[in-house]
C-alpha cells in the first residue's frame, strides 16, 4: 500500500471513530422526555426465541408477532423472511411478512424517543443494527423491550442473549448505522403511539392488500379514532364493510363522511357504487353526478362510476 | 428481417412474461369502481398502466433475486406477492446491496466490539490501535 493510501485508510478509520462519539438522540431524550413518560419500563412478558445461525430476523419477528397476540415460531417464519445465500432478512421483507401474518407493520420515524415511547405502552419495537462499522457491516435485528432512563440503558433481546443491556448510547451508535430503521407489529385495531396518520393508514392500506374485511375495518375503524377528522381512515371503514357485502354499514358509513365532508369525491364515489350494487340506481346516478361535479384529481374515477351507472340504469 | 422479426418476438416474450407475472400480484379482489384509501391519501390516481407493467418488472425480478439468494421459487413467489408495488420497487434490482440483518455474534466478538467501544471511550486500553477520543 502506498504512503497516501495508508494516510488514507488511517483517515478513514479515524474519522468512523469521531462518527462514533456522538450519541445526539441520547442526550436529547435523556434531557428533554416528558415527565409523563416513565422512567424504567421492561416487557418481560415478550417471550425470547434465541437466534439460531443468521436467523435474528426470524426470531425477531416471531417474538414481536407474540406480543401483537400472534402466535408464530422463528421455524414458520424462516421460508418468509430469511435468504440463505445472504445469510440475513431484507428490512422490507420483514414488514410484509408482517402482514402475512394479520398484523399491520408500522415503520418508526427515526428517532430514538418514538422508540422509547412505542416500548412505554407496551409495544416492543424491532430494530436494525449495524453491530460494527459502516465499512465493515455486521447487520443485525432485535427487539428492544425496556429502558432504563436514569442507568441510560436499553433492554433488549437479541440473538442469544434474552436480556441484553445496552447503554443507551451504544445502542444508538449501532442503530443509527442502519438509518434508526424500527418497526412495530400491532393486532388490527391498534394504533401505535407515536403513528403518523398518512404513514399508518398507508400501512393498513397495504395490510388491506393481503388480509380480510373484518379485520381491515377494525385497523381503520382504530384510525378513525385515533384521527376522528381524517376522511381516508373513515373511506377505509366504509370499503371495508363494502368488502365484506355490508351495504347498509357502507352506505351509513359514506353518507356520513359525505355529510362531514361534503368535498370528498371519494365518500361521494363510493356511496354512488354502492346504491348501484343495491339497484338503487336512481338514487345512485344523482349521487354519482354530484361526485363528478367536485371535479379534482379523482375525477375521472368519479365519471367512470357515472358511465357505469347510467348503463345498468338504461341497459 | 431483424426489423420485421423484433416485434412479433417482442409481442410474445411480454405475452408470457404478462400471463406468469399475474399469479405474482398480489391478492387484491377488484372493486370496480370503488376510490382505494391510498388513492385518497395520495389524492391522485397515477397511470394505472404505466404502474401495472412496471411492477410486473419488478416482480419479475425480485421473484429471479430471491431465488439467486436460496429462495425456492413456491416460497420466492408468495414472498414476491406479500410485497406492495412500492417495496417490490424499492429492493427490485438491487438485492445485493441491501442489508440483510442476520449477524450473530460468537462471545468472543461481543467481548471484542465492548472492549473496542470502552478502548476508544477511554474507559479501557486493550488494543494497541485505538486512541481515546477525549484526548
Amino acid at each position: 500500500m502506498s504512503i497516501s493510501g495508508t494516510h488514507f485508510a488511517v483517515g478513514v478509520f479515524l474519522l468512523s471513530l469521531s462518527a462514533c462519539a456522538s450519541a445526539p438522540q441520547t442526550r436529547q431524550a435523556l434531557k428533554s422526555l416528558p415527565e409523563s413518560l416513565s422512567r424504567q419500563v421492561e416487557l418481560k412478558r415478550v417471550p425470547f426465541f434465541s437466534q439460531e445461525a443468521f436467523q435474528c430476523g426470524p426470531s425477531s419477528l416471531a417474538m414481536s408477532l407474540h406480543a401483537a397476540g400472534i402466535a408464530v415460531t422463528p421455524d414458520m417464519l424462516g421460508s418468509e423472511v430469511y435468504l440463505p445465500e445472504m445469510r440475513g432478512s431484507l428490512q422490507v421483507e420483514m414488514i410484509s411478512a408482517t402482514r402475512r401474518h394479520g398484523a399491520v407493520a408500522y415503520r418508526l420515524a427515526p428517532e430514538l424517543k418514538d422508540v422509547l415511547h412505542e416500548v412505554a405502552t407496551g409495544t416492543p419495537v424491532v430494530v436494525l443494527q449495524n453491530l460494527a462499522f459502516n465499512w465493515y457491516p455486521m447487520w443485525h435485528y432485535a427487539v428492544v423491550v425496556g429502558y432504563d432512563l436514569d442507568r441510560a440503558e436499553i433492554i433488549l433481546r437479541s440473538g442469544r442473549e434474552e436480556r441484553q443491556v445496552l447503554s443507551m448510547s451504544t445502542f444508538e451508535h449501532t442503530w443509527a448505522r442502519s438509518n434508526r430503521w424500527a418497526m412495530v407489529a400491532v393486532a388490527p385495531g391498534v394504533v401505535p403511539e407515536t403513528a403518523e396518520s398518512t404513514a399508518f393508514l398507508e400501512a393498513v392500506s397495504a395490510f388491506e392488500m393481503t388480509n380480510n374485511p373484518v379485520a381491515v375495518r377494525a385497523a381503520y375503524a382504530a384510525a378513525s379514532r385515533r384521527w376522528p377528522d381524517n376522511v381516508a381512515a373513515q373511506i377505509g371503514v366504509g370499503n371495508a364493510a363494502y368488502r365484506s357485502h355490508d351495504l347498509v354499514t357502507a352506505e351509513t358509513v359514506f353518507r356520513r363522511i359525505s355529510n362531514e365532508h361534503p368535498e370528498s369525491v371519494a365518500a361521494l364515489n363510493n356511496l354512488a357504487n354502492t346504491l348501484s350494487d343495491q339497484k338503487r340506481y336512481k338514487e345512485a346516478e344523482e349521487v354519482a353526478h354530484r361526485a363528478v361535479g367536485l371535479g379534482g384529481p379523482l375525477l375521472h374515477l368519479a365519471q367512470d362510476t357515472l358511465l357505469d351507472i347510467e348503463k345498468k340504469r338504461k341497459p | 428481417m431483424m426489423t420485421q422479426q423484433k416485434p412479433t418476438f417482442m409481442r410474445w416474450t411480454s405475452r408470457v412474461v404478462m400471463v406468469s407475472l399475474m399469479t405474482m400480484m398480489p391478492l387484491q379482489t377488484s372493486f370496480a369502481g370503488m376510490i382505494e384509501v391510498r388513492q385518497v391519501i395520495s389524492n391522485q390516481v397515477a397511470d394505472q398502466d404505466r404502474i401495472k407493467i412496471g411492477a410486473l418488472i419488478d416482480r419479475e425480478d425480485v421473484l429471479r433475486g430471491l431465488q439467486d439468494h436460496g429462495v425456492t421459487y413456491a416460497d420466492a413467489k408468495a414472498r414476491v406477492s406479500a410485497l406492495t408495488n412500492e417495496e417490490a420497487h424499492q429492493i427490485a434490482g438491487r438485492l445485493d446491496q441491501l442489508p440483510a440483518g442476520g449477524e450473530v455474534l460468537g462471545v468472543l466478538l461481543t467481548i471484542f466490539i465492548v472492549l473496542l467501544v470502552t478502548d476508544i471511550l477511554g474507559f479501557t486500553k486493550v488494543f494497541p490501535f485505538t486512541r481515546p477520543i477525549n484526548r
